[in-house]
């Protein structure tokens, strides 16, 4: 008889750590091909359209970009939730709260001819109001020991209904056929576009910077190493003296902020308006990016790039292809598998191991 | 029949589909595994519950499928956790995405249609009690089966030795391991069985709540399951009582809607999430930190 | 000739790359005391646990009674007649002793009757246990009473312990030597593994020595020395401890006044008005059982916990009781905890990242809160010079290094920063002789050039041959600090049973 055990590795090879989300990748798309097939669908063409398509022309490119900030500002800021083991799934609700924070400024501004102020205070409340928010399951964690997890989950559909109400409510545009949104941001609350004929904003070099020194900080700084050993030994960073409760605090706070800061990017920038289908789930999807980038903020940025391609793909394939939208959700969370079953080998070697016979 | 019997009526259907979650983890929690994937197992049963349902136009086969799909997906769960030795917390959010999508393309041939829902049984001259009668005998099929998973689950753990066998493996598993039990199998069998409830829980949604298909309708239902087990502190009865709190919370709020309460409609649907955050918090207060098992959460890779 | 009890020939067992056991052979007979020797890491707890069943040997046979049999699980090791009594138990705190009883037993047998079985067994043997306690209620003695009743509870034919007084007072070991005395006399046999080799010339009559996973020596351990056992273990000798002499008096560098503290987790043990002096030059033992305190004790002296108030705990003369831990250091402390792996040193991080667990706060290696990785990897090459840790690449992860080396790793972190105070918990415990006698030799010549050495360990040996002075923690309350020059073991011995 033979069967499958673990054995625990002495050391990591470093090519390894770079191969296992190539490989979660690679799997993503054999089972992707195969689920095309169990739908009568051409694999190739789905593929293609899924994958390619989107990468094909500037316009594509644009919209991978306008897709990917969301969520790589998200991931950056769960990694490094998640590297010092603070479990915030809570992001979606934070993104809407910095959202509805600077959204609040571009509604109660408008038609008013406020000046150029107005923008950048917008950023800055959404990723006031992010961080805020994402404070509330930390003080409940580190207060009174109540599970993170279920906290932060449960706000994200208070944030939702609240998103909900204020724009069918005092928020709701007077002229807009009662329409549940508010009105169009006026142009000085509004992110300057890059270029001509497209979406491309300035959120994009922001994000860009946010990834770059959230790196920084974790290769490079006392506070990234307070963050890895926090979530690596905690008895260990107790022993260095490292606070845990203050650092659940300040990951919490960094992750809502830039969760915020994505969400009044993306009200500003790319809808211009507060309506309730405002993310389609980049909240929860950025938490496989940040998964598939290893938890590193570079990592994050290539997947970021890779699940906004996909979030694009499902769209051309709704309409090019009339498949249901959610089979993008399948691949993310069949990606989160491979990703999750990949890191295994990091940390065990696998082996077949005949038994002896009785 | 009064208002506050058929309120009353209304909190226990309200509270049903919780309760056989709820159960079903607090199983799973009780040998050492924490599967976070509930939502996912759950609306998995009621897309495929409601589509075996419709398709072969037989309730028990749809029921049957529904525990199927959750044990298939909650298989999954334990390929990765306990197979490939994968964090637990991050696998149950990938189950819970997973689902919700998957849930998706199953039922999308079948949203808008519309079915019979599994009807009450009323058991004979105890249904006629007055008050008693209706509110706990003439029940569907569900309410009577959440009772036995209650009553039962709470035998098994604390009067046989199969049960002490499991809470064994949820306290060390490397003592457990010792004494030569099958950690990794007894954790399989509890995570199936946790799916199987999560299964039974959704097919209740789809096909007994609603009764029909809406993506996305659990609503928040699984991760509301996770609450119970804690605020149950790991015991079948309390989680029975918080089952029947929440309940009571989701229908007093559409209560007070239909009553035209002047609150925004979107407090009151709120009132579930936030009350699921306060009992979080008051629990954790009055009980003064975790009681769970000391395992829970731990990868176990034996030795070879 | 009688056919053996237990005969196991040709075993072998290989974890990835290191052969833990190379063809062993290992022969019981019928009621005997055979002693199982070797240091750690020589592969003794991967023999018994193939002879258990947990673990599958690659190749060899074993035979009971001279019949081959398969050991596939413990489940037929039981029911052959082999019991077990683990080193670090295998009890499940939060349930009563007659349900951790059941849990060994292979009959499904309702708990209530257990309990009254379990009664029975443990008056005829002398072995107190009330079968509703839950087991974190009871002393580290209490708990191996258990795990010795239900093996006996099965009527085993060979009994296996694995470093049995590890845990023990002296008092504690000498009553379970009566124990296995009785269980001798009934005709079982006792497979016995230790690395004190006193305790097994007192008990047994035959010796099985391993060393780096094979078997160098058969002997009957009456007619050795200890001296002789010792030199079959090692494979050599063992640098004695070479101790300049004691400083004349200097003055205190640490003092704890009245000291309580609350434990850290509800089933552990705290701190009574625990008070002390160390002074310069010197190394103050503090012996005791494990769960007396020694967590809460090294906790507060690192300032992992504060102190209630900050009189209470004195370095140099100022009072440091509400300052953390990284204060402390600065201020001339060092201290190494007990475990290795997650609380000294996290165990996929780097040795570099390792240095800068305790080289943050008081040393060149971060600079306006930037990582200096030079400097960082350079303290990593210090270390291993001094110290002689053996690894392969120069920046190894931590889990990578065996047990002794990354020890010496985590001693040498401190003590090369020549601290004035240096606090340090169990500091050989599962570690080899050469290590243990490197370490030991470094903590005694840094008190000797000027600093103050705390010792917290359950080895009595150890710090009889270490320290200037030895207090004994029960119960989380100290025994007044006395000179080892008119200490006797017994007398250690009593306090840390809680007699005097």
């Amino acid at each position: 008889m033979r069967r499958l055990v673990l054995e625990r590795r002495a050391e990591t090879p470093w090519a390894l750590t770079l191969a296992s989300p190539l490989l979660a990748v690679a799997l993503t798309l054999v089972s992707a091909v195969l689920v095309f097939l169990a739908m009568g669908r051409d694999p190739l063409e789905a593929l293609f359209v899924y994958f390619v398509m989107p990468v094909s022309d500037l316009w594509g490119l644009q919209e991978v970009a306008v897709k990917a900030t969301p969520l790589v500002l998200i991931a950056v800021g769960l990694a490094l939730c998640y590297r010092s083991n603070n479990w915030n799934i809570g992001a979606e609700g934070q993104f809407l709260m910095g959202a509805m924070a600077g959204g609040w400024l571009a509604v109660s501004t408008h038609g008013l001819g406020a000046g150029a102020w107005v923008l950048p205070a917008m950023l800055v409340m959404g990723a006031l109001g992010g961080a805020l928010f994402a404070l509330i399951p930390a003080l409940l964690k580190t207060r009174f020991g109540a599970n993170e997890i279920l906290t932060s989950l449960m706000l994200v559909y208070v944030a939702e209904l609240l998103l909900d109400w204020l724009v069918r409510g005092p928020w709701r545009d007077p002229q807009g056929f009662n329409m549940p949104q508010t009105v169009v941001f006026a142009p000085e609350a509004t992110i300057p576009l890059l270029m001509e004929g497209g979406r491309l904003n300035l959120g994009t070099p922001i994000m860009l910077l946010v990834a770059v020194l959230a790196a920084l900080l974790v290769a490079r700084t006392l506070k990234g190493f307070e963050i890895t050993l926090v979530g690596e030994a905690p008895r260990a960073a107790r022993f260095a003296g490292f606070d845990a409760k203050r650092l659940t605090w300040t990951v919490f706070a960094i992750a809502g902020g830039l969760a915020g800061l994505a969400g009044v990017l993306e009200a500003a920038g790319t809808v211009r308006m507060l309506q309730p289908g405002l993310s389609p789930g980049y909240g929860f999807t950025a938490i496989i990016v940040a998964f598939l980038g290893r938890l590193n903020p570079v990592g994050c940025l290539v997947a970021g790039v890779f699940l906004a391609i996909t979030f694009i793909g499902g769209e051309n394939a709704q309409i090019m292809m009339q498949m249901p939208l959610d089979v993008t959700r399948v691949f993310q969370g069949l990606l989160l598998f491979y990703v999750l079953g990949c890191d295994t080998l990091l940390l065990y070697r696998v082996r077949w191991v005949r038994e002896q016979a009785a | 029949m009064t208002l506050f019997e058929a309120i009353l009526l209304t909190v226990i259907t309200a509270s049903t589909p919780l309760l056989i979650a709820a159960i079903g983890e607090l199983v799973v929690e009780r040998s050492g595994v924490l599967n976070l994937g509930v939502e996912g197992m759950m609306i998995m049963g009621a897309a495929v519950g409601i589509a075996a349902a419709i398709t072969t136009g037989s309730s028990a086969f749809g029921v049957l499928a529904a525990v199927l799909a959750g044990m298939a997906m909650a298989a999954l769960f334990a390929a990765l956790t306990l197979g490939l030795a994968t964090n637990q917390v991050a696998a149950g959010l990938a189950l819970a995405i997973f689902g919700l999508g998957l849930s998706g393309v199953v039922g999308a041939p079948f949203v808008g249609v519309q079915r019979e829902g599994i009807g009450a049984i009323e058991i004979p001259y105890l249904s006629d009690i007055p008050f008693l009668g209706p509110v706990l005998f003439a029940q569907d099929p569900f309410v009577y089966a959440a009772f036995a998973l209650v009553a039962g689950v709470s035998w098994f753990l604390f009067r046989t030795r199969a049960g002490l066998v499991l809470r064994a493996c949820g306290e060390n598993h490397a003592s457990a391991h010792a004494l030569g039990h099958h950690v990794l199998r007894v954790r399989f069998l509890a995570v199936l069985f946790g799916g199987a409830c999560a299964g039974l829980a959704g097919a209740y949604l789809s096909l007994v709540y609603t009764p029909f298909w809406t993506s996305g309708m659990t609503a928040g239902r699984g991760w509301i399951a996770l609450a119970i087990v804690v605020f149950a502190s790991w015991l079948p009865w309390r989680a029975a009582v918080g089952a029947y709190l929440f309940g009571g919370a989701t229908i007093l709020q559409l209560h007070a809607q239909s009553a035209g309460v002047p609150l925004p409609t979107q407090l009151l649907a709120a009132m579930p999430y936030l009350v699921t955050i306060l009992v979080l918090v008051l629990v954790m207060r009055l009980r003064g930190g975790g009681a769970g098992p000391a395992a829970l959460g731990q990868p176990f890779v034996p030795d070879r | 000739m009688t056919t053996p009890l237990l005969d196991a020939t040709g075993i072998v067992k290989r974890f990835g790359a290191l052969l833990a056991n190379d063809h062993v052979d290992l022969r019981v007979m019928p009621g005997e005391a055979h002693a199982l020797l070797g240091e750690n890491g020589a592969g003794k707890s991967t023999l018994v646990k193939m002879l258990y069943g947990l673990l599958q040997p690659e190749a060899g046979h074993i035979a009971w009674e001279g019949r081959a049999v398969h050991l596939r699980e413990p489940r037929a090791a039981r029911r052959l007649g082999i019991g077990m009594v683990f080193q670090h138990f295998s009890l499940f705190d939060n349930l009563t002793v007659a349900e951790n009883v059941a849990l060994a037993l292979d009959a499904a047998e309702p708990v209530p009757r257990i309990a009254a079985r379990l009664g029975e067994l443990s008056r005829a043997y002398g072995l107190p246990l009330e079968p509703a306690r839950e087991v974190w209620r009871l002393s580290v003695g209490e708990r191996q009473r258990i795990e010795i009743v239900r093996c006996l509870m099965q009527d085993p034919r060979l009994l296996i312990l694995d470093e049995p007084t590890s845990v023990l007072t002296p008092q504690e070991a000498e009553g379970l030597f009566a124990t296995l005395d009785r269980i001798r006399a009934e005709g079982r046999a006792v497979l016995y593994i230790s690395h004190k080799l006193e305790e097994v010339r007192r008990l047994c009559e035959a010796a099985t020595i391993l060393r780096h996973g094979r078997v160098v020596a058969r002997t009957d351990p009456r007619a050795e020395t200890a001296a002789s056992l010792a030199r079959m273990m090692v494979g050599g000798e063992v640098a004695a401890l070479r101790h300049a002499a004691a400083p004349p008096e200097g003055p205190v560098r640490l003092s704890v006044r009245g000291l309580s503290v609350a434990p850290d987790d509800p089933h552990g043990v705290g701190l009574r008005e625990v008070s002390l002096d160390l002074r310069k030059g010197e190394v103050l033992g503090i012996a005791g059982v494990a769960g007396n305190g020694q967590e809460a004790l090294f906790a507060a002296l690192s300032g992992e916990v504060l102190a209630p108030r900050a009189e209470q705990i004195l370095l140099d003369g100022e009072a440091v009781g509400r300052a953390d831990i990284n204060a402390r250091r600065r201020r001339g402390a060092a201290f190494v905890p007990e475990e290795r792996l997650g609380h000294a040193a996290a165990p996929r991080l780097t040795l570099s990242d390792n240095a800068l667990v305790s080289g943050h706060a008081a040393s060149g290696m971060v600079r306006h809160g930037l990582l200096d990785r030079g400097r960082m990897l350079g303290w990593v090459d210090a270390v291993t010079r001094a110290f002689d840790v053996r690894k392969s690449p120069r920046d190894p992860e931590a889990r990578a290094l065996s047990g002794g080396n990354l020890q010496k790793f985590v001693v040498g972190r401190e003590v090369l920063r020549k601290p004035g105070l240096l606090v340090v918990s169990q500091p050989t415990w599962g570690v080899d002789a050469g290590a243990a006698s490197l370490i030991r030799q470094a903590l005694l010549d840094l008190a000797r050039e000027g600093s103050a050495v705390l010792v917290i360990s359950q080895d009595l040996d150890e710090l009889l041959e270490m320290a200037d002075r030895i207090a004994v923690l029960f119960h989380g309350t100290l025994s007044p600090a006395e000179p080892v020059a008119g200490l006797t073991r017994e007398a250690i011995g009593l306090r840390m049973g809680g007699a005097a």
